[in-house]
């Protein structure tokens, strides 16, 4: 198989994982946005759960004044840029678009968006600036969306905004976790400085919160606290033989990916275990890597694979295949993994069976685990009162981000179980709100 | 096969397809090129007096993505020496004698019409055609629209023309004046064989937001132009059914202006043009456009039975009337077809701000509802509705009644004061001012709305 060639070179990668949403230019830019019904009552803003005001930034771009546009977008959503780019476009604006119930293609929202949010990044051009000081401070733990929307929107509202971020640099799983083709490391960077520049907030790089100690020193110099910390690690499956060498963990795999590029080797035959958008993502970068045969195995049937349908087909695009119905019972190899033992299974009443007798061995030399993410449940236990869910996430209210800690507030993949980057900074920035509005009241 | 042939005027041309007088037949050269791509005719870019021009002569005006809906120059007449284009005028005619090649002439003095008709008639010219148009820079010398727009000055002009003439004469008119009949009535009463219209419309095409001129430029300054293209069809079609429907003027007429396709051609045609000429539309796509307009054109007689263009000119004139003859019992109202709407309330919009508030939303479903009581049946709502056959307006009247302003004011029965039970709009429901107020912010300043605080729009599933 192979679709792609084993990258060498930096140059190679950039092939291999050509952007799916390249920038627009200016003629493109101008044929698109002369489409726009310019609809009433969009159905597009109100499938954008940062609520852009789509048909606006649209005809701002088709006047030429594409600055306004990009305030358009930075007014809703702080990612404006890097939304464009990594939104599931197709089941949120784009998939509203009214051009889909003719049969038209819709209008390409995301590149648009990004389109002019490029613009004012690369020219620099700053439309905030921080609020008059207010003289009270906020701690935010976790640069990834959620962290840095709340950061900038608290600035704008005066507060004074500190970020501790156990990486070392800023953005979360934008820059760790989203596949290469859908954005750069660079252009998202690009945007996090552009904002900060215009916002002023400061992250603290290398600085885990870890201890209850660390927490302490945070209730006492700062008067809210922000939990913008995602989620963790690969979750464990529990199957012999998965401490083999080869046996990684998506995210795990996806990171090294992100930072090193074609450095990252990858199997020769890749097996991925899930059915989620995760493990669409690490198929298809895997395929991109250059492994001959990549095969996503999935406990169910097809058609109940949690990830997005245009997510499979790009998988699919690039060799990737699925097998059904079979659930791993042990990664089998000598050191090193050699294939996983799988047995079949049907679904009845919506209870995955094993089927008795149904053992075989599908060989590989890789294993990736997109069984999900675990929660940081043992370092939110050093939160008083912090409740969480049966599910592991931090309970708070939905429209101030407050938990049942009130000094704490949180939104993002913490709070949502796992979502988009778009949610993130949509809950972010009325999580800020939230802040002010309970130190308003104090 | 219909016949696409012509006699406009003793001018013969194979079809009615002429280049107008424009850059486009500035050369021997150009018009060969023309009649060899199909073109039936070409009315040669006008002679006259030696000019001189700005470099920087075209502005266009575009519409979103769609370039030169509308274009403008400020171009003088021919600038090459008239002998050139007398000799090649020659070589024209001797390689296409069926195709029609017309002189355009601008000059001042009695003596100078009558050489220079003499001229273009020795160098083989099927007409001649008359510019009391150009609306800029031969104006004010005296020629073009200042002919054009003074009917005595111009009847004195094709007098002196129709001395010497010995083949077809056409007036070309200026639609810089505020009746075209008049200027048209006064070449019939010098004794011209024919009117073309209309020439280019005064305009400023845009205005240079950064240098604070007009387009187009001539270093740092600009001046007001000549208005064509597809944008001044409207505009011309007025005036070529004003001209076919005086009795006063009764000439054949050469239609202009924003012809580029085939449907614009038999427009000009069915109001009453017998030859149609095109300038912008091949400055834009060049000549090969003509292959289109004949396919085109060929295609609509055959399906209408049609076998000469003389059997459609002016087919559409007896359904053009003035307004106090339009039948007031005539009703329609408009109606959505639910199967086909995309649900973009556009429609909604519309007629909410800029008609009758006759449409409504309705829970649940993003497809709107005609309030039928309140539907004026405007039009308005399925001329934007971007879904073709979506919005169609439906005749309501039994179709038996038929009574017009002219009827009313004869029978007395027009209304008197806005109490006056038969005055139009007495009894239309319209809402209280106040119910204005806030209804639609929400939906009209999306983004802005949200960011003042609202509610979170997040979806929320807590306390699990
Ligand atoms: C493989 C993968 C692919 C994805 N693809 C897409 C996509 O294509 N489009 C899309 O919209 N979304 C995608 N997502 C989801 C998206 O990345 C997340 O929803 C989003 O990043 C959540 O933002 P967050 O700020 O809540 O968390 P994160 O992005 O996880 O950021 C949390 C940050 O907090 C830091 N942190 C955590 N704990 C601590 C601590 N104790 N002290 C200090 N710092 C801490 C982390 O280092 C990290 O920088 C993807 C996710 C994954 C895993
Ligand atoms: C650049 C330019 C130069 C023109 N020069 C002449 C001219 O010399 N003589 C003339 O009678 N009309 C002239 N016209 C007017 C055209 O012949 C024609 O009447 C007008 O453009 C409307 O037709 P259209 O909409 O097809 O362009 C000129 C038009 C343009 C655009
Ligand atoms: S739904 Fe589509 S056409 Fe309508 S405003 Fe949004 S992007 Fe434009
Ligand atoms: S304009 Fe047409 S498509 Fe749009 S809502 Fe109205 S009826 Fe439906
Ligand atoms: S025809 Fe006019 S009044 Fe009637 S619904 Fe449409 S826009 Fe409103």
């Amino acid at each position: 198989m192979a679709e792609f060639p084993i990258p060498a070179s930096e140059q190679d990668f950039h092939a291999n994982f050509a952007q799916l949403k390249p920038r627009m230019n200016n003629t493109e830019a101008l044929y698109e946005s002369s489409r726009c019904l310019f609809c009433f009552d969009a159905p597009c803003i109100k499938a954008c759960p940062t609520g852009i005001d789509i048909p606006q930034f649209i005809r701002q771009i088709n006047t030429g004044n594409v600055t306004g546009a990009a305030k358009t977008i930075y007014e809703a959503n702080y990612f404006g840029n890097a939304c464009g780019k990594v939104c599931p476009t197709e089941v949120l604006c784009e998939g509203a678009c009214v051009y889909n119930l003719q049969d038209v293609k819709p209008i390409e929202i995301g590149r648009l968006q990004s389109f002019a949010t490029r613009q004012v990044i690369e020219s620099d051009q700053h439309l905030f600036k921080p609020g008059q000081p207010n003289g009270r401070k906020v701690a935010i733990i976790g640069a990834g969306p959620a962290g840095i929307s709340c950061a900038c929107e608290l600035r704008a509202l005066g507060y004074e905004v500190d970020v501790f971020e156990a990486k070392a640099q800023p953005s979360g799983l934008t820059v760790y976790g989203v596949a290469p083709y859908k954005i750069t490391n660079e252009e998202v960077l690009a945007e996090i400085d552009y904002l900060q520049a215009q916002f002023g907030f400061h992250v603290h790089y290398h600085s885990p919160i870890a201890t209850r100690q660390e927490l302490e020193a945070l209730e006492e110099t700062y008067d809210a606290i922000f939990l913008g910390i995602g989620l963790g690690g690969t979750n464990a499956l529990r199957l012999p033989g998965e401490d083999r060498q080869n046996c990684v963990g998506a995210v795990e795999f996806i990171e090294q990916l992100r930072q090193h590029h074609h450095r990252v080797a990858v199997g020769r035959k890749v097996i991925v275990l899930g059915g989620g958008n995760t493990a669409m993502d690490a198929a298809s970068e895997s395929a991109r890597l250059g492994a001959e045969d990549v095969i996503l195995a999935y406990r169910r049937g097809k058609d109940e694979m949690g990830a997005y349908e245009f997510e499979y087909d790009l998988a699919k695009s690039v060799g990737v295949k699925g097998l059904f119905n079979v659930a791993p019972i042990e990664i089998v190899g000598n050191g090193k993994v050699e294939g996983i033992r799988f047995v079949r299974t049907q679904t009845l009443n919506g209870q995955v069976q094993v089927v008795p007798g149904t053992e075989f061995v599908e060989p590989c030399d890789m294993v990736i685990k997109a069984t999900g993410q675990a929660k940081q449940v043992s370092f939110l236990r050093h939160i008083p009162s912090l409740e969480l869910d049966k599910n592991g996430r931090i309970v708070a209210n939905a429209a101030s981000g407050q938990t049942t800690n009130p000094q704490y507030f949180t939104s993002g993949d913490a709070r949502n179980g796992g979502a988009e980057v778009v949610n993130a900074a949509a809950e972010a920035k009325a999580a800020a709100r939230g802040i002010h509005a309970y130190l308003l009241g104090q | 096969m219909p016949d696409l042939s012509i006699n406009f005027a003793g001018i013969k041309s194979p079809n009615p397809f002429w280049l107008a007088s424009a850059p486009p037949t500035n050369s021997g050269y150009q018009v060969m090129k023309a009649f060899d791509a199909g073109w039936g005719g070409a009315v040669w870019k006008t002679l006259g007096v030696p000019v001189v021009n700005v470099s920087s002569r075209y502005g266009g005006v575009n519409y979103r993505d769609k370039r030169l809906i509308g274009f403008n120059n400020i171009e003088l007449i021919s600038d090459r020496p008239l002998v050139d284009n007398l000799r090649e005028m020659e070589e024209v005619k001797k390689h296409f004698p069926q195709h029609a090649v017309i002189a355009s002439l601008m000059v001042q003095s009695r003596e100078e019409w009558h050489q220079i008709v003499r001229d273009v008639t020795n160098a083989g010219a099927d007409g001649i055609e008359l510019n009391f148009g150009c609306p800029h820079g031969m104006c004010e010398r005296g020629m073009g629209s200042a002919v054009g727009q003074e009917p005595d000055v111009l009847r004195l002009i094709v007098e002196w023309v129709m001395e010497v003439a010995q083949i077809p004469v056409i007036v070309k008119l200026t639609p810089n004046i505020s009746d075209i009949t008049e200027p048209a009535r006064a070449a019939r009463l010098g004794g011209a064989d024919a009117i073309s219209l209309i020439n280019t419309i005064q305009s400023i095409v845009g205005v240079d937001l950064d240098l604070f001129a007009p387009y187009p430029i001539v270093d740092g300054q600009g001046t007001n132009g000549g208005y064509c293209g597809p944008a001044v069809k409207p505009i011309a079609l007025n005036m070529v059914k004003n001209c076919a429907q005086d009795p006063h003027v009764a000439l054949p007429i050469s239609g202009i202006g924003g012809i580029e396709n085939w449907r614009d051609a038999v427009e000009h045609i069915l109001l009453g043009a017998s030859s149609v000429q095109v300038c912008t539309a091949a400055m834009h796509f060049g000549f090969g456009i003509i292959r289109e307009m004949t396919a085109g054109l060929e295609q609509y007689m055959t399906e209408k039975g049609f076998a000469t263009i003389h059997d459609m000119v002016g087919k559409a004139l007896p359904n053009v009337k003035h307004w106090e003859d339009l039948n007031l019992k005539y009703k329609v109202t408009a109606t959505i077809h639910e199967d086909k709407c995309i649900g973009c309330q556009l429609c909604y919009t519309a007629c909410e701000d800029g008609a009758h508030q006759a449409i409504a939303l309705r829970e649940g479903t993003r497809v709107p509802e005609i309030i039928e009581e309140n539907c004026v049946g405007c039009n308005l709502c399925s001329l934007v509705c971007p879904v073709e056959q979506c919005i169609t307006m439906e005749r309501t009247d039994d179709g038996t009644e038929h009574l017009t302003w002219k009827e009313r004011t004869l029978a007395n029965s027009i209304p008197t004061s806005f109490n006056d039970e038969r005055a139009g709009g007495l009894h239309h429901w319209v809402p209280e001012p106040t119910a204005a107020l806030g209804k639609e912010k929400h939906k009209t300043l999306p983004g802005k709305a949200r960011q003042l605080g609202q509610p979170s729009p997040v979806s929320t599933e807590l306390k699990s």
